[in-house]
C-alpha cells in the first residue's frame, strides 16, 4: 500500500511538471518572480520532499545489509 | 587583467588539489585511482556527482538560453531534472553502488558483461559511449580558452587559454584520479552555489532592483512573452523531461556512483539534488531574462537584441550561412560574462570569472570515465592486466589521460565549435535512449545481450542520422518548422530553428521508446543468460 502510494506520488509530480494552467501568465508573485518560474522552483522543492519521503519509506535496506554484510565497517570519510 | 588573476589563482588551487590528492592515494591499485577507493563521505560525493552533473550548460548555458527563450528553461531544463536525476539516482545508482561493492566491478559496462554473459557486445557499448562522450571533452576545452580570454580582455589567447585548462586538467586527472576529480568537483560546485546568490545581489543591486525590470519586461508585447511559455509548443516541454534520463546512463555518474563509502551517502544527494538545482539555476535563468533589460546600458547586449530582432523579420530571406552567423551573434552564452562586467566592482568579478570557469572545466569527469573504460574495458578485458599487472593498468589508464587531452586539445583549437555543440546536443538524448540498458539489466530478469546490442545500435544509428538530417537540413529562423515529411496534412519530421522535431516532439522521445521496444522485444526472442546469472542479480 506504503509502496503504491509513493509510485502514485512520483506519477503525479511527472504529471504536474506540465503546468499548462500558467503558460501563459506573466503574473509576478511578489512583484518580482513571474509565476511560470516560481512554479517550478516550487517543484523543485517538492521534488526534495518526495525524495526525502522515498529515502525514509522505500530505501533499499535489503541491498544494504548484503553490503554491509561483506564491508561491516562504517565511517563516513574523504 | 584583474579578474585573469582570480581566475589563474583558481586554476592554481585545483591543480595544488590534484598533487594533494594523489599524497592523500592509498596505493597504486586500479580502485584506488578510478574509484577513491570507493571511499568518498557524504558531502564529497554529494557535492561531486552534482558538480560532475553541471557542465557550462548550467550557467553560461542556463541564462544565455534563458536570454533568448525566458522563464521556460528553467522548467525545460532544470525542474524535470531535479525531479528524474535524483530519482534514477535512487533506484538504479543504488543498485549499481551494491553490485559494485559485491563483485568489484569498476565500470557500467562490466556490469552488462557480467550480467548478460557477453564480451564483444560490451565492446560495441564501450565503443559508443566512449564516441559521444568525447565532443564533451572536446568543447570543455573550447570553452576554457574562450572564458581565459574573454575574463583576461583578450590578453590571453584562445589557444593559450584552451592549453591552460587542458594542462590543468589534464594534470589533476593524471594524479590524483577520481579522489583529486572529486575533491576539484566538490570546490567547484561550492564555487557555483555562492557565484548564484552574489550575482543575482550584485546584478540586481546594481540595476536598482528587479521589481521595475519585471514590470516593464511584462507591458511591452514585445517581450512580455519572455515572461510565459507561448512561444514553446507543450509537445516540445514534454518532450525535455525525456533528457534527464541521459545522467544516469553517462559512464561519469555511474562510476561517480561507485565511489561511495557506503549506500546511505546515497540518502542526502537524493533529497539534496533538487535543491542545488534551485540554487544554482533559478538566479542564473532569472539574471538571463532580466539581462533584455539592460539592453540601453551594456551595447554588447543591445546587439544581441537586434541580431535576434534581424532574424526573426528577415531570417526566411537570408541564406542558410547569414541565418547562422546572424544567430550567432543572437546568442546569448555569454550575457552573464557582460552582466557581471558592467555591474559587479573588478575584485568580484574576477571571483565569479573563477566561478563560471569551474563550470566551463566540468570535463574532468569524462576524461577520468574514458580512461577509467579504456583501462578496465579494453586494456583489462583483452587480457592488458593479466599479462603486465595491475599496476601497468593504472599507467595505462594515467597515458590514456594525457594523449586524450593532447587529442581534444589539437581538434579543439580547427575545429568550428557549432559542430560539438551539435554533438553534445544529440550526445544527451543518445545516453537518454542508452538508458533502458541498465534499467533492463537490473531490474528484468528476462533481458538479454542481444536486447541490449539491439538497442546500442539503434542509439548509435539514430544519433547519426539526427545529425546528417540537421546538416542537410539548415535551421529556419524562429517561428514555423520546415515541414520536410508529412502524410495527409500531419507533420511527421521537421526541421526547427533549434533542432528537429518528429511528430512535434523532440528526437530524444521515439529514441528512448524504440530503444525500450527493441530491448523488450530482441530480448523475448533471444536466449537468456544461465540460471546462475539470473540468480546472482535477482536473489532475495
Amino acid at each position: 500500500m506504503k509502496r503504491a502510494l509513493l509510485v502514485l506520488a512520483v506519477a503525479a509530480l511527472y504529471v504536474l511538471h506540465q503546468d499548462f494552467w500558467f503558460w501563459r501568465t506573466p503574473y509576478p508573485v511578489f512583484g518580482v518572480i513571474p509565476v511560470g518560474l516560481f512554479y517550478h522552483a516550487c517543484f523543485s522543492v517538492a521534488a526534495s520532499l518526495l525524495m526525502w519521503l522515498l529515502v525514509t519509506h522505500a530505501w533499499p535496506h535489503h541491498l544494504e545489509r548484503e553490503v554491509e554484510g561483506a564491508d561491516a565497517e562504517g565511517g563516513d570519510e574523504s | 587583467m584583474i579578474p585573469a588573476i582570480f581566475v589563474f589563482v583558481y586554476l592554481a588551487v585545483v591543480v595544488y588539489i590534484g598533487v594533494f590528492a594523489f599524497r592523500r592515494s592509498k596505493g597504486h591499485g586500479a580502485e584506488d585511482f578510478f574509484l577513491a577507493g570507493r571511499s568518498l563521505g557524504t558531502f564529497v560525493f554529494l557535492l561531486s556527482l552534482f558538480g560532475t552533473n553541471m557542465t557550462a550548460v548550467a550557467i553560461l548555458g542556463s541564462s544565455g538560453n534563458a536570454f533568448t527563450n525566458g522563464i521556460v528553461t528553467y522548467g525545460l531544463m532544470a525542474s524535470s531534472s531535479g525531479l528524474v536525476i535524483p530519482l534514477t539516482i535512487f533506484l538504479i545508482g543504488t543498485r549499481v553502488w551494491a553490485l559494485g561493492k559485491k563483485y568489484g566491478f569498476i565500470t557500467p559496462v562490466q556490469i552488462f558483461r557480467d550480467r548478460w554473459e557477453c564480451g564483444h557486445i560490451g565492446t560495441v557499448i564501450f565503443a559508443v559511449q566512449a564516441v559521444l562522450l568525447v565532443p564533451y571533452i572536446i568543447i570543455g576545452i573550447m570553452g576554457g580558452g574562450t572564458t581565459l580570454s574573454a575574463v583576461s580582455g583578450g590578453f590571453v589567447p584562445y589557444w593559450l587559454g584552451g592549453a591552460v585548462v587542458a594542462m590543468v586538467v589534464m594534470s589533476y586527472v593524471f594524479f590524483g584520479g577520481m579522489r583529486g576529480t572529486a575533491w576539484v568537483n566538490t570546490f567547484q560546485t561550492l564555487l557555483f552555489l555562492v557565484f548564484g546568490v552574489i550575482a543575482i545581489g550584485v546584478i540586481g543591486s546594481g540595476m536598482g532592483g528587479f521589481r521595475g525590470a519585471v514590470e516593464a519586461l511584462g507591458s511591452n508585447p514585445a517581450t512580455s512573452w519572455l515572461l510565459t511559455r507561448e512561444r514553446i509548443s507543450p509537445y516540445y516541454f514534454f518532450s525535455y523531461t525525456f533528457i534527464p534520463l541521459s545522467a544516469i546512463a553517462f559512464p561519469h555518474i555511474l562510476i561517480f556512483c561507485l565511489t561511495a563509502k557506503r549506500m546511505v551517502q546515497f540518502k542526502k544527494t537524493v533529497i539534496f539534488y533538487p535543491l542545488c538545482i534551485l540554487l544554482i539555476w533559478a538566479p542564473c535563468v532569472f539574471l538571463g531574462v532580466m539581462a533584455n533589460r539592460t539592453a540601453g546600458e551594456i551595447p554588447a547586449i543591445r546587439e544581441k537584441q537586434e541580431a535576434r530582432r534581424v532574424l526573426a523579420q528577415q531570417g526566411r530571406q537570408m541564406t542558410p550561412e547569414q541565418r547562422e552567423a546572424t544567430r550567432e551573434q543572437a546568442t546569448g552564452d555569454d550575457v552573464i560574462l557582460h552582466l557581471l562586467q558592467h555591474y559587479a566592482p573588478l575584485w568580484l568579478a574576477g571571483i565569479l570569472g573563477a566561478g563560471i570557469m569551474a563550470a566551463v572545466m566540468a570535463s574532468d569527469s569524462q576524461i577520468l570515465a574514458l580512461s577509467t573504460m579504456f583501462a578496465e574495458d579494453f586494456f583489462a578485458f583483452y587480457g592488458g592486466r593479466r599479462r603486465f599487472g595491475e599496476r601497468v593498468q593504472v599507467q595505462t589508464g594515467r597515458i590514456f589521460v594525457i594523449v586524450l587531452t593532447v587529442l581534444a586539445y589539437a581538434v579543439a583549437l580547427r575545429a568550428p565549435e557549432t559542430i560539438f555543440e551539435i554533438a553534445i546536443q544529440y550526445a544527451f538524448s543518445g545516453f537518454a535512449a542508452l538508458s533502458p540498458l541498465m534499467i533492463a539489466a537490473l531490474f528484468w530478469r528476462g533481458s538479454t545481450k542481444w536486447g541490449a546490442l539491439a538497442s546500442t545500435l539503434w542509439v548509435a544509428l539514430a544519433v547519426t542520422a539526427v545529425a546528417v538530417f540537421q546538416q542537410t537540413y539548415p535551421a529556419p529562423p524562429p517561428g514555423p518548422p520546415a515541414v520536410v515529411w508529412s502524410i495527409g496534412g500531419t507533420e511527421i519530421l521537421a526541421r526547427t530553428s533549434s533542432g528537429t522535431s518528429v511528430y512535434g516532439f523532440m528526437p530524444v522521445v521515439p529514441m528512448v521508446l524504440v530503444s525500450a521496444l527493441l530491448m523488450f522485444v530482441v530480448s523475448k526472442l533471444t536466449r537468456k543468460p544461465s540460471a546462475a546469472t539470473i540468480e546472482k542479480y535477482f536473489s532475495k
